[in-house]
C-alpha cells in the first residue's frame, strides 16, 4: 500500500524544525530515518498532514565524550552506533545491542532518536536507555528539557515527548572500567523485533554483584528496569536467591498476547534469560539448572 | 501544501532533475518515472529486502526512502552495479549456483550481498546469513544463495573454488 497525501518541508536548522512544529503540532510528523514512519504511513496506520524532514540536520548527528558524559545526537544512526569506537569503549552493551536491530539496509537509516521516540516495547534500545541511565534532552517551544530513561517511556508507542518537541540529543553516563554487561534477545529471525529481551550492566566484586541493572524489553507496554535486581546485589548468590528474584521478576512482570507469544511464555522466557544472565555475569554454570528455553 | 517538490540527484551515474509529489517513494520513482525496473517492490513496509539500492553509498530500502529525500544524493540501482560490471562475477556464481528461480528477490539479494563483500574480505557462513537476513527469496531457499556468495568470496581473494 502507498501513504497517502501530505505536505512536505525539508527542516534547514533545529530552530526552523521546532518552528514548523510549533506552528502544526499535531497535524505533522518529524522524519528522521523513516524505517518506522514509512511503514506506518504505507499501512495507513497513520496520515499526518506534513512530513517535518529532519534528516539534512548535521547538529542533531554525531557522538562524544566529554567528562564522563557520553553525548548521542538523535540523528546517529544505527549503523554509526555500531561502528562508534567510543560507544563500544564507553558503552559496549549499546554496540552490542545494536547489532540486533533490524537489518543492515535498515540500520544505515534507522536513528537512536527515531527508536526511542516511537517507542515499540519491543525494540532493543530503549530498554538499554534504563540501564544506562541515560537521560533524554528534548527541545520545545518553552526551551529544553532533560528526561530521565525512566520517565521517557509510558506505553505502547507513548513517551514523554509533546507534540510541538523534538529529541535532540541523548546522554549517557561512561560506564565504569569495572563494568560488565549482558545482552541476549529472543527472536524468530535475526534482526527482528525481540520476543523477549534483556539489557544488563554490572559491577561484579569478589564474585557478588555490587551493581546490577536489568533492562528487560517485549516484556510489558514499555521497556522494564526489574526490580527483582534488588534481590541479586550484595549477597552471595545460591541457588535459592536466584529463585527469589526469578519470583520477584515474574511479579513485576504484564507482559502482552501476541502473534508471537502468549503472556506465559513471555514469563517463561524472561525468568530464562535472567537466570542466564546472572550465570554469565558470574561465571557460575551452576546457577543454570533448570533454565531452558 | 501537497505540491511537487523539486528534486535533482544522480542516478547510476545520470544526472536526473524531477519534480515530485512528497508521498512518492523512491522504489515507484526509479520503475515508473526513470523505468528501472530491477529495483523490485514486494511488501512497501521495509520487510523483504526486494527494493534494496544504494544510497550515498549505503544499502538502503528504496521503499522506505521518499524520493523528495533522495534530494542531492547518489543513487545506484541493480542496472547500474550491473552495467558497470561491478557485481559480474556474483551474478556469475548465482547462475551456477541454482541461486536464482524466479528471480523476483535477486536484484535486492545481489545488492545486499555486494555490500557485504564490499564491508568484509572474507565472511563466513554465519555472517553472510546474518547480512542477508533482511531478504526474503520465495522459491530457492538461502543455501544456494549463501552458496553463491562463498563462491564469490573465495574467487575474489584469488582462489579459485
Ligand atoms: C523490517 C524492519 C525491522 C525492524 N526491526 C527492528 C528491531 O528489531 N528493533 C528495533 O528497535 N527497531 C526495528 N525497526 C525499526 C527501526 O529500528 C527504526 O530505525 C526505528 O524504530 C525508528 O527510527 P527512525 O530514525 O527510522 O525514525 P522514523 O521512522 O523517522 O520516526 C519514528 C517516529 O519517531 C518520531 N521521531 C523521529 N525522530 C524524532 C525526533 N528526533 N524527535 C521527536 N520525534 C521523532 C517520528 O515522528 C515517528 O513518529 C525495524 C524496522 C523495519 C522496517
Ligand atoms: S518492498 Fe521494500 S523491503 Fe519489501
Ligand atoms: S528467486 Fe524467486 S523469490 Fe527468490
Amino acid at each position: 500500500m502507498k501513504a497517502s497525501a501530505f505536505a512536505y518541508a525539508r527542516a534547514t536548522s533545529v530552530a526552523n524544525a521546532l518552528e514548523l512544529l510549533t506552528a502544526h503540532g499535531d497535524k505533522a510528523r518529524v522524519l528522521s530515518g523513516g524505517q518506522s514512519l514509512l511503514p506506518a504511513m504505507n499501512l495507513r496506520l497513520i496520515s499526518p498532514e506534513l512530513i517535518i524532514d529532519i534528516g539534512e540536520l548535521a547538529e542533531l548527528r554525531g557522538v562524544a565524550v566529554k567528562e564522563g558524559v557520553l553525548t548521542i545526537g538523535a540523528l546517529t544512526r544505527h549503523v554509526d552506533l555500531l561502528k562508534s569506537s567510543e560507544i563500544a569503549a564507553h558503552a559496549p552493551l549499546l554496540t552490542e545491542a545494536v547489532a540486533h536491530v533490524a537489518h543492515p539496509a535498515i540500520r544505515n537509516r534507522g536513528t537512536i532518536g527515531g527508536s526511542l521516540a516511537h517507542a515499540d516495547p519491543a525494540s532493543e534500545l530503549p530498554a538499554c536507555m534504563l540501564t544506562l541511565e541515560a537521560i533524554l534532552i528534548a527541545r520545545g517551544p518553552g526551551g529544553e528539557r532533560r528526561i530521565p530513561a525512566a520517565k521517557f517511556f509510558t506505553g505502547i508507542y507513548e513517551t514523554a515527548l509533546g507534540p510541538q518537541e523534538l529529541l535532540v540529543a541523548i546522554e549517557l553516563p561512561v560506564s565504569p572500567g569495572s563494568a560488565t554487561h549482558f545482552f541476549h534477545e529472543f527472536a524468530r529471525r535475526h534482526g527482528d523485533y525481540a520476543i523477549v529481551g534483556l539489557a544488563a550492566q554490572a559491577v561484579v566484586r569478589d564474585g557478588r554483584f555490587a551493581d546490577l541493572r536489568l533492562g528487560f524489553f517485549a516484556v510489558g507496554d514499555r521497556p522494564l528496569l526489574a526490580g527483582a535486581a534488588g534481590k541479586l546485589v550484595d549477597v552471595a548468590i545460591t541457588s535459592g536467591v536466584l529463585s527469589g528474584a526469578l519470583s520477584a521478576l515474574d511479579e513485576e512482570l504484564d507482559p502482552l498476547e501476541d502473534q508471537q507469544a502468549t503472556p506465559a511464555m513471555r514469563r517463561h522466557l524472561a525468568k530464562v534469560l535472567l537466570a542466564r544472565c546472572v550465570s554469565a555475569l558470574l561465571g557460575r554454570p551452576d546457577l543454570l539448572s533448570g533454565a531452558t528455553a | 501544501m501537497t505540491t511537487a517538490v523539486a528534486i535533482s540527484f544522480v542516478v547510476n551515474g545520470e544526472h536526473i532533475e524531477a519534480s515530485v509529489l512528497p508521498r512518492l517513494n523512491l522504489a515507484d520513482f526509479l520503475r515508473e518515472y526513470l523505468k528501472l525496473t530491477g529495483t523490485h517492490v514486494g511488501c512497501e513496509h521495509g520487510v523483504c529486502g526486494a527494493c534494496t539500492v544504494r544510497v550515498n553509498g549505503d544499502i538502503v530500502r528504496s521503499c522506505l526512502l521518499l524520493a523528495v529525500q533522495a534530494h542531492n544524493a547518489t543513487v545506484e540501482t541493480i542496472e547500474g552495479v550491473s552495467d558497470s560490471g561491478e557485481i559480474a562475477d556474483l551474478q556469475s556464481a548465482f547462475r551456477d549456483r541454482n541461486a536464482l528461480q524466479c528471480g523476483f528477490c535477486t536484484p535486492g539479494m545481489l545488492m545486499a550481498a555486494q555490500d557485504l563483500l564490499k564491508q568484509s574480505l572474507s565472511p563466513n557462513r554465519q555472517q553472510i546469513r546474518e547480512h542477508l537476513s533482511g531478504n526474503y527469496c520465495r522459491c530457492t531457499g538461502y543455501q544456494a544463495i549463501v552458496d553463491a556468495i562463498e563462491t564469490t568470496v573465495r574467487t575474489r581473494a584469488g582462489r579459485l573454488p
